[in-house]
């Protein structure tokens, strides 16, 4: 798979580097967007000398008695909505959907760290509910409304939470943010006047290293106060 | 993790004649599953994945006033359902305060009550104790503080289910369904203490599902308490857990008592014990606590785990007492 075209409203450093430091008029190149352009490429070569899926492992291992649908073990090409649009892609089933995110999507917001559920950094929503990416295999968000932190809002058009974390100076290191921002939208989207203890609550299961659990909890009071309009 | 290929089953007896083969897995929530596959834990060939069955995750009212609790029911949807809310308070609290609100839309009813344990020997792929097939659970002689220290030997797990010690309590009834067929079962005789076979913590052998969880309505002047203590207060496996149901008649009297604790044995633990010291009496603080200390009376702890006596009796005292809506203060 090719690194997808360049989106400027996902750029990174955005807005953090004077036009006038750049050392060529070519196309940008971040730190971020070379470590993916680089592991696309080492996903494709690690496809050479693979099987095609889908026809041989049904040659091979037909669907036994009373099976409705047989996927893999090889990769199998599926569509899955993200963000609002369909995506199609080809994974074997044993990807996760946070594994499809990040390595077959480009879409790198939801952060593996934990792999085992248990830090919150991968939370998408599944049908508007926080679940973590990392403890669901892809083939299982298939008919499922995925949303990730890049449909959540952009640099240029943030949601609520976006902007209350940047004026609350809600992260340090920021590895977090993108996990605690979309646990947030969903509790405030099922609770627009929660308590502090709620938010507690919601965020539970997303852990910060650095500690600004105190900022992360006023800003997502103040987004709650501005999405009601008193802000 | 190795490679494995994903089977959908057109029905539920399907779905139990293909799960008979040990080469396949049930695929349900899949957040227990995947995390024992992350390990290498388990390398299932095939996983037939539960929720292409219709049906199985829904709510319902059964004749009675009790429940239907469909298998593939999420814990979030069991925590928010106001018919469990208002009947069966404990299992939804117990629901509730299992794992995340990430790992809660995800994980289901069945899941949670068929989880592997948490230990850490258990846990690790390179040891091979005695639930993996060894000779030894190396809890004994080794890190015990989040062992057994009820009904331990020869293995010293924990059961890990938050919801285990709510169903015994409130006595539902398992369906399960096997290839030569479907059999009701009560939850107390789902679970597999490691004398039977410390391999396995319930009877899910191979072909086996549950294909429903039905709880019996309580009685009308019952109450019910469900109290646990952690170490993290955000989200944690509980240190102990204790379910308490208890009915009082006008004078004061304990006329229906259960006693259930988590996280202190390789099953949900029932105190008929206590149980027994209840039923019968007026119920103080005074008599909480004397129940409470016969509850923990059998408790034989390994050389790091001592602190969850305490722990448990203070926890049973407090469930007796709220569950009777009693204040739990010295006279």
């Amino acid at each position: 798979m090719l690194p997808k075209p360049h989106n400027p409203d996902l750029s990174d450093n955005h807005g953090a580097e004077p036009a006038s430091d750049r050392r060529d008029a070519g196309p940008r190149l971040t730190r971020r967007s070379f470590i993916k352009g680089a592991g696309a490429a080492a996903a494709v070569a690690g496809l050479i000398g693979v099987k095609p899926g889908p026809a041989a492992s049904a040659v091979e291992n037909p669907p036994p008695a009373g099976a409705a649908e047989r996927i893999g073990p090889g990769a199998e090409t599926f569509t899955l909505r993200i963000n609002g649009a369909p995506r199609t892609l080809t994974v074997e089933p044993r990807v996760t959907l946070l594994g499809a995110l990040r390595d077959h999507l480009g879409l790198t917001g939801a952060k593996l760290v934990c792999d085992r559920g248990a830090c919150g950094a991968c939370t998408v929503h599944l049908d508007g509910a926080p679940v973590t990416a990392c403890m669901i295999l892809a083939s299982d968000a298939r008919g499922h409304e995925i949303t990730t932190i890049e449909g959540l809002g952009t640099p240029a058009r943030m949601a609520p939470i976006q902007r209350a974390f940047v004026a609350e100076d809600a992260l340090q290191c920021g590895f977090c943010t993108p996990g605690m921002t979309m646990a947030i939208a969903a509790a405030l989207a099922a609770n627009p006047a929660p308590t502090a203890d709620e938010i507690k609550r919601a965020v539970a299961g997303n852990i910060c290293r650095c500690g600004a659990y105190p900022h992360v909890i006023r800003a997502a009071l103040a987004a709650a106060k501005s999405a009601r309009g008193e802000g | 993790m190795k490679r494995f290929a994903i089977i959908a089953p057109a029905d539920s007896s399907s779905a139990a004649r293909m799960l008979a083969e040990p080469h396949r897995a049930a695929l349900a929530g899949g957040v227990d599953l995947l995390d024992t596959l992350k390990q290498n834990l388990a390398a299932p060939d095939e996983l037939v994945n539960l929720k292409a069955l219709g049906g199985l995750d829904r709510i319902e009212r059964a004749p009675g006033g009790g429940l239907r609790i469909g298998p593939l029911v999420k814990l979030s949807q069991l925590a928010a359902a106001p018919d469990v809310r208002a009947r069966h308070a404990a299992l939804a609290d117990a629901a509730n305060a299992a794992a995340t609100p990430q790992i809660r839309n995800l994980a289901t009813v069945a899941g949670n009550l068929a989880q592997r344990p948490r230990c850490w020997y258990f846990r690790n792929p390179d040891i091979v104790c005695l639930k993996k097939g060894g000779t030894k659970c190396y809890a004994v002689a080794g890190l015990n503080r989040y062992h057994a220290i009820l009904g331990g030997g020869p293995s010293f797990i924990v059961h890990p289910s938050n919801l285990a010690p709510a169903l015994v309590a409130y006595d539902a009834t398992l369906t399960i369904l096997a290839p030569d067929g479907e059999r009701q079962l009560a939850i107390a005789d789902f679970f597999t203490p490691p004398t039977i076979d410390p391999r396995r913590e319930n009877i899910l052998t191979p072909g086996r599902i549950i294909t429903a969880i039905e709880v019996p309505a309580p009685l009308a002047n019952a109450g019910a308490a469900w109290l646990e203590a952690r170490e993290k207060q955000s989200f944690d496996w509980p240190l102990v857990s204790v379910v308490a149901i208890i009915a009082l008649n006008h004078a004061g009297v304990v006329e229906y008592a259960r006693v259930v604790m988590g996280a202190v044995a390789p099953i949900p633990w029932r105190a008929p014990a206590a149980e027994k010291i209840l039923l019968g009496a007026r119920l103080d603080r005074d008599l909480a606590t004397r129940a409470a200390a016969a509850a923990l009376a059998g408790a034989a702890p390994l050389a790091h785990n001592g602190y969850k006596v305490p722990i448990a009796k203070a926890l049973v005292r407090r469930a007796i007492l709220r569950a009777a809506n009693l204040a739990d203060e010295p006279a």
